[in-house]
């Protein structure tokens, strides 16, 4: 029986390699991958607490945000070729239009 | 033996998202993050979680991460391979990770507000004999009907967005 705080510990540590690929990662298809490590790490806190109070609810909600991962995935590419379309680039400091 | 495949797959876990953190091509950065979410899937299976860890596997590694390969190979990474792999501004974001990460853990460490064994588990060896992916099944048809609907349209939605973005003229 492994206590559930560890799963939270192994979740935010993951959490918190998914925040460090989005914010210093150059390459945009990475910081989209980091997007999904982020959600991944949130996802397993969500059935660590569901197991924990013995609830199938916990795995409803995973499901629900795995679809809108798969969702946000097909857009955010699509947003990504037409980025690369345009610019020819995929860093992301080159894309600074709405920077002050 | 419990603790034994948790150790195994949080190290799976945390060295597989590490390397896909660092790693310089994109395409090695996909493969580490698909053992990542192989690892997390297995996690999964420990929490009785089967219904996830099956949708895990099918819909994160063989869709999401498939179409994420396919955006590598449709545009020019060699371009991005010379350049640094970290942005400008990445000693401010390791600062602000670090604070974070440490307000995490501290927080997860401090914690004592929930029992680690309520009287909702007394109901759990009757829905035990039932198994995870009918149980599942039964609460998505019955409580979450139309949150399922709901979701079936947000997954057109995005398709014809995808659709209308990626493609030049229609």
């Amino acid at each position: 029986m492994i206590p559930v705080s560890w799963y939270l510990i192994l979740s935010a540590v993951l959490f918190v390699l998914g925040v460090a690929g989005f914010l210093i990662k150059r390459n945009v298809i990475t910081v989209f991958m980091s997007i999904e490590l982020m959600l991944n790490a949130v996802n397993l806190s969500f059935v660590a607490f569901g197991y924990m109070l013995g609830d199938y609810n916990a795995h409803i909600f995973v499901f629900f945000v795995m679809v809108v991962a798969a969702a946000e995935a097909a857009v955010g590419l699509a947003i990504i070729m037409l980025m690369y379309h345009n610019r020819k680039s995929l860093n992301v400091d080159d894309i600074e239009l709405l920077k002050f | 033996m419990d603790q034994f495949f948790f150790y195994m797959f949080s190290a799976v876990i945390l060295v597989m998202a590490l390397l896909c953190v660092t790693a310089k091509n994109a395409v090695h950065s996909a493969i580490f993050l698909i053992g990542t979410l192989l690892g997390v899937a297995g996690l999964y299976l420990h929490l009785g979680a089967e219904f996830l860890a099956g949708v895990q596997v099918i819909l994160y590694v063989g869709g999401i991460m498939v179409l994420f390969l396919f955006v590598i190979m449709l545009v020019n990474i060699d371009q991005t391979l010379k350049e640094a792999i970290f942005s400008g501004q990445w000693k401010l974001g390791l600062i602000g990770v670090a604070l974070l990460g440490v307000e995490l853990v501290w927080f997860v460490a401090k914690g004592t507000g929930l029992p680690e064994k309520p009287e909702t588990h007394a109901a759990a060896p009757a829905a035990a004999q039932l198994g995870n992916v009918q149980q599942v099944g039964d609460v998505l048809f019955q409580s979450y009907l139309l949150p399922f609907e709901i979701a079936s349209i947000l997954l057109l939605v995005a398709m014809v967005g995808a659709v209308v973005m990626a493609k030049k003229r229609i």
